[in-house]
């Protein structure tokens, strides 16, 4: 029964794993072992270190934001009258439903250095038009922004299943018990969101991590490779410089890192195991 | 303790009415059960006099305060409700201590309060466990005490024993019994299952269709029902209705329910009936309970028939048995050993004492 699973799983996850693990240990023309020598060399690399802070710096600002702007809408939401409720559901949706790369593109317009659309609005109200995308933080801030954009849509969705799966009468007998709005969140809602929060924040930050559409488009990683993330820089290693093996051991150094928050998030959810 | 007063209570769904403007008084310290069928509007006032609901006309009242407008958190209530609704990621004890702790309570009065209530309802053992380490029946008693340690002014009870299996219900009835019994709180009750309401309530409020039918103890309700509603509600099996007319007979009363069958009335109850002689719309009402297997010495206002059985149900303590009058299913209930034989003929008596007269038309019980 399991067999084609397995199959599928040995050939488009075990296999591509296992191939850029030996290509990592392989030399730039990828005809001598040179074992960990890719991994050395990156570590002495300050752009190494700089894309290490950005990549962990965007993926955690980001699902920050994602959660508590996804939290913050899916509220909304839960309280529109079911009539009018699916469209609304439809509408914010839409963001995460067009493909990245497309979207991106519109956003690189809205931040262009000559035709952009919020300099136009900030000259309007007297600011001094803003260089978006050519100052390293300004541009941390753009990718950060056009992630969460992207991404708070889906927080929404999952937050808004996870709020209607909350007995009504859960909040009914908080009430009667004299929980104030804040209480019925704090001591029902949350705990009772925990593990949906907790699974969507997991999946987000594996997601966000390895990233590539949005900072590839909007900056190619640049200023001076300061919006660089793994995904990116290891493309730009890889395939722009042909430099593969140190491109793929630039993308290993994504698991180490997911591995430890996955392990955390899971065990978590699974000491509270299934409390309903 | 108080009392709880609704003064024309109504609530309205949009352009549905739920309730039509109902009064109650429900005494300090009394159990008071609202009975009725699913839709009937007990559950909506339950919730309206716990503030769950906002009152679309009318009052309540809880002590000599009109709480319309009070949020339910200062109503000093506490409520049972159908799922227990207690929270899946806290133990017993923090279920139970939820609501003082709100409050800010001393911990050492909310330890106490919450031993208290678990020694009543004998949890003590359980205050460490969450909910989904609970049988039903240990979710409803901490359900209960989490009601209990609130002491509050009304206990109300939405459905609280609708999950139970049937012999758990039995046993948590008598427990909620005895509850009542230690803490003597003003409670209100509502069920759909009359007979969780029989053995509970000092009073029983039957509803339907958004109206209070009937307000009373439940010997008043079982023996002397207002409406045909009432009647048939309350009892089971149900109260048999038989159309009928009245005609003279032998210088007295008699109800003709068929060509072959006519009960002879009661000389007490002649003079009530007589004016409703010419009426062609009535219902004759006797519980199964008085028609029974014909005894060597019969009573007075006992009066044998026979007819053939259609169908018996052995039940071990008395057999049902079925059979027509008039074209209608009637119900008796006979002693096991009477010899009740479905496709048989059986003579059997029926206890006119007890019978009811009903205006078709107004359903009202004459």
């Amino acid at each position: 029964m399991a067999l084609p699973l397995i199959l599928i799983i040995v050939l488009l996850v075990g296999y591509p794993a296992l191939f850029s693990i030996h290509m990592a240990t392989l030399n730039k023309s990828m005809e001598r072992f040179v074992g960990f020598e890719n991994f050395t060399f990156l570590f002495s690399r300050e752009t190494f270190w700089m894309v290490v802070r950005q990549s962990v710096v965007f993926a955690v600002t980001a699902v920050v934001f994602k959660a508590l702007i996804g939290f913050c809408v899916a509220h909304f939401v839960h309280n529109i009258p079911a009539k009018g409720q699916r469209k609304w559901r439809g509408m914010l949706l839409v963001p995460w439903v067009i493909p990245p790369a497309m979207s991106t593109l519109a956003w690189l317009w809205l931040f262009d250095p000559s035709y952009s659309a919020f300099n136009w609005i900030l000259e309007g109200v007297g600011i001094a038009p803003v260089n978006w995308l050519g100052d390293p933080n300004w541009a941390r801030f753009a990718v950060i922004l056009v992630n969460v954009w992207f991404g708070a849509p889906f927080f929404m969705i999952m937050y808004l299943a996870a709020l209607k799966s909350v007995p009504e009468q859960l909040y009914e007998a908080a009430a009667i018990d004299g929980a104030n709005w804040w209480q019925k969140l704090w001591y029902v809602t949350l705990p009772m969101m925990r593990n949906i929060i907790a699974i969507t924040v997991l999946f987000s930050l594996i997601v966000t991590f390895a990233n590539f559409d949005i900072v590839r488009v909007l900056t190619a990683g640049g200023p001076v490779d300061q919006t660089h993330v793994f995904a990116t820089w290891a493309f730009k290693l890889g395939i722009e410089s042909s430099d593969l093996p140190l491109g793929a051991a630039v993308s290993l150094f994504m698991f180490p890192i997911l591995a430890i928050a996955a392990i955390f998030i899971l065990r978590d959810i699974n000491q509270r195991g299934n409390e309903a | 303790m108080a009392r709880v007063t609704l003064r024309k209570l109504v609530k309205n769904y949009e352009e549905t009415p739920a309730v039509r403007g109902i009064d109650l008084d429900i005494a300090d310290k009394e159990f008071v059960v609202l009975v009725g069928p699913s839709g009937c509007g007990k559950s909506t006032t339950l919730r309206m006099i716990a503030g769950l609901e906002d009152i679309t006309g009318g009052e309540v009242l809880i002590g000599d305060e009109v709480v319309n407008d009070m949020p339910p958190k200062d109503r000093d209530i506490a409520m049972v409700f159908q799922n227990y609704a207690l929270y899946p990621h806290m133990t017993v004890y923090e279920n139970m201590s939820f609501g003082l702790r709100l409050k800010k309570v001393d911990k050492a009065e909310i330890a106490k309060r919450v031993e208290n209530a678990a020694r009543i309802l004998d949890i003590s053992e359980l205050l460490q466990r969450k909910p989904k380490q609970l049988s039903g029946g240990q979710r409803q008693r901490v359900a209960m005490g989490r009601a209990i340690v609130r002491d509050p002014k009304v206990f109300l009870f939405d459905e609280p024993l609708s999950n139970l299996d049937a012999k758990l219900r039995v046993q948590m009835r008598t427990e909620i019994k005895k509850v009542h019994q230690k803490v003597r709180t003003t409670t209100v009750y509502v069920t759909h299952d009359q007979v969780e309401a029989m053995t509970l309530a000092d009073r029983v409020v039957v509803m339907n269709g958004g109206v209070i039918e009937q307000v009373g103890t439940p010997n008043d309700l079982y023996h002397f029902p207002a409406t045909r509603f009432v009647a048939g509600f309350i009892g089971s099996p149900a109260m048999n209705f038989i159309p009928c007319r009245l005609e003279v007979a032998g210088g007295g009363l008699a109800a003709r329910l068929s060509p072959e069958i006519a009960f002879p009335v009661p000389h007490a109850r002649e003079a009530r009936y007589r004016p409703y002689l010419d009426s062609g719309n009535l219902l004759f009402g006797l519980r199964p309970e008085h028609i029974v297997e014909q005894r060597p010495h019969a009573e007075s206002d006992q009066h044998a028939f026979e007819v053939p059985l259609e169908v018996t149900e052995p039940m071990g303590m008395e057999t049902l048995v079925y059979f027509e009058i008039g074209g209608v299913e009637v119900c008796g209930r006979v002693n096991p050993n009477a010899g009740a034989q479905s496709g048989h003929r059986m003579k059997l008596v029926a206890d006119l004492a007890n019978m009811h007269l009903i205006d078709a038309a107004s359903g009202k019980v004459l």
